[in-house]
Order: structure tokens, then sequence, then C-alpha cells
């Protein structure tokens, strides 16, 4: 499977494929369904310093082609991630991406400090985009200054590379791309979801008990290939794309438009075994494409 | 052990206003058992995106056949609606942890209370009861005369009895009306319907030991999305749990209603 492998900062894959983060728990669910350590690497949910429950429910609502999300970053907290679910992860042979989330830059640094040191945690996803939370990550992913400072914080910190996962709700995604690139960021994951809303038909209310959600799916890939190409022109950083992913093409086009990696959202919640199958059909997709080694095509499209 | 299977349709019928029994065929039904869900999705393509959880009816695992009851009403559920005998259907399943059989002692008497599309999940639990021994009373709240359905064969299994809103078939009301009329003698009572009739249930029998199903937007329908949480009344040892993998079926008090 080595024409499959992918070498980024703190990451060796076997394949670019990996669930994205919220879409996949602590893979305790999907390892009822599937050998995890097929997995390129594994994007954990959140981690934030203390537990949270979450947002009220309904907390789901499915849009054409997609769904809006409003989980609210729910999470065991920091200590039982560390002495719980990681351990757990470590019966497979898959690097893990922690994915790291907050409400002050203190927050953000202690939950980076301590996870880094996890011996299968090999880079850190920073979490500056999520929509969801009142007061949260929200302005770390739309101010250029802030998300910039949010990473040297970070780096300073952390023991293992940084990845920054960027918001799409924003004006100029370019800029927020190249400010975490002075920051110092090793990667750049994109996208996060696209804020939205749904009406309930009879009340006119919003279905979400939140109000607004992320939305994700087929729906926004279009959005998300537009910006990883003009990001992947601005920046010499690697980039692990995602948004809408649901099949062999998908991937292909995110690694057309500049990414090294290729994480795989909600399609996991509706074809269980999306990321296995797609590891297994890449090959045949490959050979179709006349290329040897699948980095080939990153970023065919600029050629 | 939750999988994945193309199943086959072997009969679709509209048995009542929008409600559809549907029979489908696979190996899966060998692991199935009362009070667990199928995720089904309705189209191979991502449009509808999410799949649909359904409650298991009726399991022949004999021929191999489980049949769901399900409304149709939403865009999933009116294209599950058009599946025509013969139909591949991709399903995901069984999920869930269902109705304890075992939970109640030999020739005792279990109550079975549904309301609407509730109903359904109790079928298959009352047959195994009944296969048990176990005496049952069947207590069916619905909306409207219309929408009722398998009263024959429920009454082969049991006192059944029916209660609608507008009265228009059996007393009108709801099932807590027709309870506090009967008066039913019985050991567990066993549940499934919509959240203010598990209320209503749950303190009208605050002596009894009970089994409540519950219903809530579910994503990926294995406990991974967070999405269909439901609050705890201890607020200890665990503050929630996840209606599809920790649930459908809780004993009465583990939820806050």
């Amino acid at each position: 499977m080595s024409k499959l492998s992918i070498q980024l900062p703190g990451l060796d894959l076997k394949n670019p494929i990996m669930p994205a983060s919220g879409c996949f728990g602590f893979g305790r669910e999907y390892a009822q369904l599937y050998d995890l350590s097929k997995l390129g690497a594994i994007m954990i949910k959140a981690t934030t310093v203390e537990k949270r429950l979450g947002n009220p429910t309904p907390r789901v609502a499915e849009t054409p082609a997609g769904m809006l999300n409003a989980i609210g970053l729910q999470n065991p907290g920091l200590d039982k991630v560390m002495s719980e679910e990681l351990p757990w992860l470590e019966r497979f042979d898959v690097p893990i991406i922690a994915n790291v989330a907050g409400t002050l830059t203190e927050d953000y640094v202690e939950v980076a400090r301590r996870i880094s040191t996890a011996p299968n945690v090999k880079a850190l996803e920073l979490n500056i985009s999520c929509p969801n939370v009142k007061h949260g990550g929200i302005t770390f992913g739309t101010d250029p200054v802030i998300a910039r400072e949010l990473v040297e914080a970070v780096k300073a910190v952390s023991k293992v590379p940084v990845y920054v996962k960027l918001s799409p709700n924003v004006t100029n995604i370019v800029e927020i791309a190249q400010a975490v690139e002075i920051g110092g960021a090793d990667g750049i994951t994109m996208i996060n979801t696209l804020v939205g809303m749904r009406l309930d038909e009879r009340t006119g209310k919003p279905v979400i008990a939140n109000g607004t959600g992320g939305l994700s799916g087929p729906a926004v890939k279009p959005v998300a290939i537009r910006m990883v190409y003009e990001v992947y022109k601005a920046v010499e950083i690697p980039i692990i794309g995602m948004g809408g992913v649901t099949n062999t093409q998908d991937v292909i086009d995110f690694m057309s438009a500049g990414a090294s990696a290729v994480a795989v959202g909600t399609a996991n919640f509706v074809d269980h075994f999306v990321c296995s199958n797609i590891i297994d059909e890449l090959p045949a997709k490959l050979k179709e494409l006349g290329v040897t080694h699948i980095k080939e095509i990153i970023g065919r499209s600029h050629r | 052990m939750i999988q994945q299977e193309r199943m086959i349709v072997v009969r679709q019928s509209e048995i009542a206003h929008h409600i559809f029994e549907l029979t489908l065929q696979g190996q899966i039904v060998q692991e199935m058992n009362p009070g667990q869900f199928v995720h089904i999705r309705v189209s191979d393509s991502f449009e509808p995106l999410l799949r649909r959880p359904i409650s298991i009816a009726n399991i022949n695992k004999e021929a191999g056949e489980v049949t769901v009851i399900y409304r149709a009403e939403g865009r999933g559920t009116s294209i599950l609606a058009t599946k025509q005998v013969g139909d591949e259907v991709d399903v995901l399943g069984p999920i869930g942890n269902g109705f304890p059989v075992d939970a109640i002692p030999e020739k005792g008497t279990a109550l079975l209370v549904g309301g609407g599309i509730g109903v359904p999940p109790l079928y298959e639990l009352s047959k195994q009861l009944n296969a048990r021994g176990i005496r049952t009373i069947h207590v069916f709240g619905f909306a409207t005369e219309n929408v009722t359905f398998y009263e024959d064969q429920f009454s082969t299994l049991g006192d059944t009895h029916f209660v609608t809103v507008d009265g228009t078939k059996g007393t009108k009301g709801f099932v807590t009306d027709l309870l506090e009329e009967l008066k039913p003698e019985f050991d567990v009572f066993y549940s499934c319907g919509p959240l203010p009739m598990l209320r209503a249930l749950e303190n009208f029998y605050p002596d009894k030991p009970g089994y409540l199903s519950f219903e809530e937007r579910m994503g990926c329908g294995i406990g991974a999305c967070f999405a269909c949480i439901c609050k705890t009344t201890e607020q200890q040892e665990k503050d929630y749990v996840k209606v599809c993998s920790d649930g459908p079926v809780f004993p009465k008090g583990v939820v806050q209603l």
C-alpha cells in the first residue's frame, strides 16, 4: 500500500484518509465495525479542559444533501480523554490527531500542553472555528491577528506539530491561512462547517435548539474545494482537506485542489464503512488516473 | 453485533392512513430482539442524507424476515414507501438495547402501553412475552381512527384496548384516561410513544417496575455523533445517555422526562 503513503509534519500516514473530528467520537463505536488500524489517522472529538455537556436537543437537522449540527463540543474533558480514551486507542496502529478547543487562549494552551504528551497523539488540530458555542472559538477563527496569537501560544507549549482548522465563515480565508502560517502552524485543516439555519415548516422557528448549526455533507463540498484551491496557492504548509467527502472521487478532487490528505466527516454517519471503502478503492482509482503514487495528484489543478 | 446489509423488500403495504408495513429479508434478522431498531438508508444517493431509525415490529427468524411499521410523512419515509417487492434497501442493524423480556416473573402479567407510531415495537415484545407464558394487556392511544392498526394481531395475544384523542375509536382521551378506567392488575409495564405519554405513565405507576422506549433525532445511530442525548435523573455517575446506543429502551427513572 506504499503508493498511498503520505508524510506530513508529525504524521506518517499509511494512506491519506482519516475520519474528521466530531464524526467519529473517540473511535470506540466504529471499532465495532472495522479495524481502525486501517485508517491513515483519526481526528478525535474536540477536547476541552473541563467536561462539556453540550447543547440542548434537537442538535441535528437534515437539509438538502447535508445536515446542520449544534452538538456543542460535548466531551468528557481533558483528564478523561488522557486517562481513558487515548490509552484505549493505543491498541490500534494509527496516529491520533487531537482536536483542541476552548473559550480562552489559556484553555487551548492547557489542553495542548498536556494532550501533546500522549504517546499516540502525533499532531494537534486547533479548533478555532467551531461556530456552535457562545463566546467560543468563533472569534479566534475570524480575526487574523487573534488567530495568529493563539497559534503562537499553542506552538510554544505543544510537543507535536500543530495544525489549524480554518472556519469557512469568513470574508477572506486566505488572510487567516497566511496569519496562522506566520504564527508557526505546521499545517492547515479545512474546512469546518458553514453556519446555517433550518426553520420548522409549521412554526417558522429554527429546528435546532441552538438556533444555528454547522452545515456539513455533500452540499458544502464546492465551497470547501474552492477554499482549499485558494489557500494552497497562498501558503507553504500542507493542507488536510475536508467538507462533503463521500467517495473516492471526492478525495481525488480535494487532493487535486491542493490537499495532502483528506478527512471524511458526515459521510461516516450515513455510510459507516465509507473510510474503509475509500481506502480499498484508491489504488484502482490511481491506476485509472495513470499515476503511480497518490502524491502526484496533490495540487494538480494548479499545474 | 451491528452489521450493514442490503436487505430485500418482500412485502410492503399501507395498513392505515400514511402508515406502512414493510417486510425485509436478510441475514441480520437472526440477531434481532424486540425493542431494537434498524437504521435505514432510503436512497443510495446522499439526498436525503441521513438514515432513518425505525423500530422493529415483527421478527421471523425462520423466514429471515423483519417487519417494520412507519409513518410516511417526511422526505425519507415517503421515499421508503415507494419501495417495491424485490428492491434492495441498505440497512444498518440491529441497533440498541431492546425490551427485557425476562424482567417479569413466570406466569406474570405485563402491561404494554403504546402511543401512535410507538405501538409497533410492542408487537414483537408481546409475541415473545406470550411465548414465555406471560399474560399481556395492551393499551394503545392514537390521534384518530384512521391511523390505528394491528388490532386483530394484538387481540390474539391478549386484551387490547384503544383510545383516540378525538374519540373516533375506543375511549376518547389519552392512555392514562383509559388506564384510570380499566385499573389493570400487572407486574411490569413496557411502553413506547411520545414523551408526554411516557412522562404521564411514569407518574401514573410510581410503584411498578417499567421500561420505556425513547425517540430522538439521530445522526449516526451508533453513539458517535452525540445528537440523541438525554439527561439522566441521577446526574452523578453518568449525566447523559445516548438514545441510539445506550437505549432506546431504558428502565423507568433513568432518563429525565
